[in-house]
């Protein structure tokens, strides 16, 4: 079961909160152009992209990916300091489904993280990457999909998480590998065989990749490009995002943990 | 019609037995004050009452929907005051109250008219657009008590709706709890520890060690006392409290703070107790009973 307005009001909510809070609206802005042009001027020095391409043109789709990443993640990671200052309990008892709770999150990370990558998409033809009208379409599918299979993601880990002040331990464990091993930085094939087991179960792989496929089709000959088929990589993404956010409503509030978390219960 | 039927509640957590066999039934229409000092096990039954948990065993029934099977129905039929403020700080008192409503499935116009109407009532009509950070602590609890009517519940549960707040605002929060239920004609179940709240409830249960110790009307509850209540502080209580048994064949109780007699008329009483222990005494005092003594007459422990 599921209702619209309980959605949309939860989605508008996150919007709010997140052009309110400076801090936030700021680093998300900034975050991609200090990968972009900081460390990715650093890196073209010393790595030698595949011919014709330059390196900031081979990182563009990662970055993209990395804005999606880091967005879905702390909005689905918000859920934990909703649950410690009440808002949680608030859905908990509106007359709504755990799943309506479940998606209403994850469509306001998905919402906010896509609407950033399609704002990063201005740089393209800066960085000499031509979008046309079926491009721009492709990557907003593309987008989306990715940032509902990462937000979902996040959403379980929310589940699992007793407090923010693990959150130091999801950056480190959880976001950075996600983002250093997706393809992102340098082509999969290069990375030891161990590593890459991991490349292939995340989900920001596939995302990438599919950025890849739409924004820099030519790199597929040069052998250092695009790693799977679109419909592979679309199939991947909604398989890890029906198992990830299945179990999120599962684990979701599982006998009143998040209305007691925190606060022991008194009275 | 029945509101609120309990039948052997029990909720045990790993260790502990939060709420031990609690059986009752509250009226349609009632104010009922569910009394108790803290970790009685108030919350976990209301938590119970509003599908939050699920209990280890008995049943609950509120608006006629079951609280296990049918949370959904309880759900839309209720409204529940958290004991923490559940107000969203980066919103604004418009922006909370609408995000309630919606959560509710009212629509835009249902809902912009119920939030004029409650923000008249909480009397927060000119703070409508303001932050909540600006609001004082009273004007947040009005805010949050405005927020679980919106949608207009049948039953109206408040967790200990004014702990932490100053007297002033305890009275505001009163008058507007007070003025809602007569527009409103609903259901109050409260939960607190404070002994002259539970004094204006309709009926009290009052609940200890997750037990059901007591269930009447305040005047009820205090016609367990017969006569009065004399408290006598003395310099040796032990000794002076196993005499008053001894020589006056009376029940008494014996806490930290002194010795607790119930006896048929105070003013009677005194001089005797004077005539015996005149020089031992240090304060005396006689009191109608009030809820504290008949707790104490029930555990035999200060109500704290």
């Amino acid at each position: 079961m599921l209702a619209f307005r309980p959605i949309y009001i939860i989605m508008v909510r996150e919007f709010k909160r997140f052009f309110r809070q400076k801090g936030r609206f700021f680093s998300a802005l900034a975050r991609p152009l200090i990968w972009l042009f900081v460390i990715g001027s650093g890196l073209a020095q010393i790595v030698q992209a595949p011919d014709r391409f330059s390196y900031k043109q081979f990182i563009f789709p990662g970055i993209l990916g990395m804005v999606v990443l880091f967005q879905s993640m702390l909005s689905s990671l918000s859920t934990v300091y909703d649950r410690e200052f009440g808002i949680v309990r608030l859905l908990l008892v509106a007359p709504i489904t755990k799943l309506t709770v479940v998606i209403g999150k994850i469509a306001s990370g998905s919402f906010l993280a896509t609407t950033q990558g399609v704002i990063l998409l201005i740089l393209a033809p800066f960085l000499g990457i031509k979008i046309g009208f079926v491009q721009l379409l492709s990557m907003l599918i593309f987008l989306i999909l990715t940032a509902i299979a990462i937000s979902s993601l996040g959403m379980l880990i929310a589940t699992q998480m007793n407090s923010l002040e693990n959150f130091a331990g999801v950056m480190n464990f959880v976001i950075f590998p996600m983002f250093f091993l997706s393809g992102g930085l340098y082509p999969v094939k290069l990375l030891p065989k161990a590593l890459q087991a991991i490349v292939y179960i995340n989900p920001l792989t596939y995302g990438i990749d599919l950025f890849k496929h739409t924004l820099l089709p030519e790199i597929y000959r040069t052998g250092r490009g695009t790693d799977f088929p679109v419909e592979f990589d679309i199939f991947m993404l909604l398989l890890f995002t029906l198992i990830t956010a299945s179990l999120a409503v599962v684990f979701f509030n599982r006998e009143g943990k998040l209305v007691l978390l925190g606060r022991r219960p008194r009275g | 019609m029945t509101a609120i039927e309990v039948k052997d509640l029990v909720k045990k957590y790993d260790s502990i037995t939060a709420v031990n066999g609690i059986s009752l039934e509250v009226k349609s229409g009632e104010f009922f004050g569910f009394l108790g000092p803290n970790g009685a096990g108030k919350t976990t039954t209301i938590h119970i009452l509003c599908t939050l948990l699920k209990p280890t065993s008995g049943s609950a029934k509120v608006n006629g929907y079951d609280c296990v099977t049918q949370a959904l129905q309880v759900r839309s039929s209720i409204g529940l005051v958290f004991q923490e403020t559940t107000l969203d700080r980066e919103l604004s008192v418009y922006e909370n109250l609408l995000f309630n409503c919606y959560l509710y499935n009212l629509k835009k116009k249902v809902a912009e008219a119920r939030i004029d109407e409650i923000l008249e009532v909480s009397g927060l009509k000119d703070r409508k657009h303001h932050s909540i950070m600006k609001l004082s602590g009273g004007m947040r609890r009005n805010l949050d008590i405005a927020r679980g009517i919106l949608h207009r519940p049948k039953i109206l549960f408040l967790d200990e709706p004014t702990i932490g707040l100053d007297p002033q605002a305890r009275i505001h929060i009163w008058d507007f709890i007070n003025k809602l239920r007569k527009q409103e004609a609903m259901t109050v179940f409260l939960t607190t520890h404070y002994m002259e709240e539970a004094e204006k409830c309709d009926r009290i249960g009052i609940i200890d060690h997750g037990r059901l110790i007591a269930l009447g009307t305040p005047a009820e509850l205090k016609r367990m006392i017969k006569g009065d209540v004399i408290h006598l502080r003395t310099t040796r209580d032990l000794e002076i409290e196993q005499m008053i048994q001894k020589q006056f064949q009376l029940s008494t109780k014996r806490t930290p703070e002194g010795i607790f007699l119930e006896v048929d008329s105070g003013e009677a009483f005194i001089p005797l107790l004077f005539k015996t222990f005149g020089d031992q005494i240090q304060a005396i005092n006689i009191n109608r009973p009030s809820l504290n003594d008949v707790f104490l007459h029930l555990t035999g422990r200060e109500f704290k």
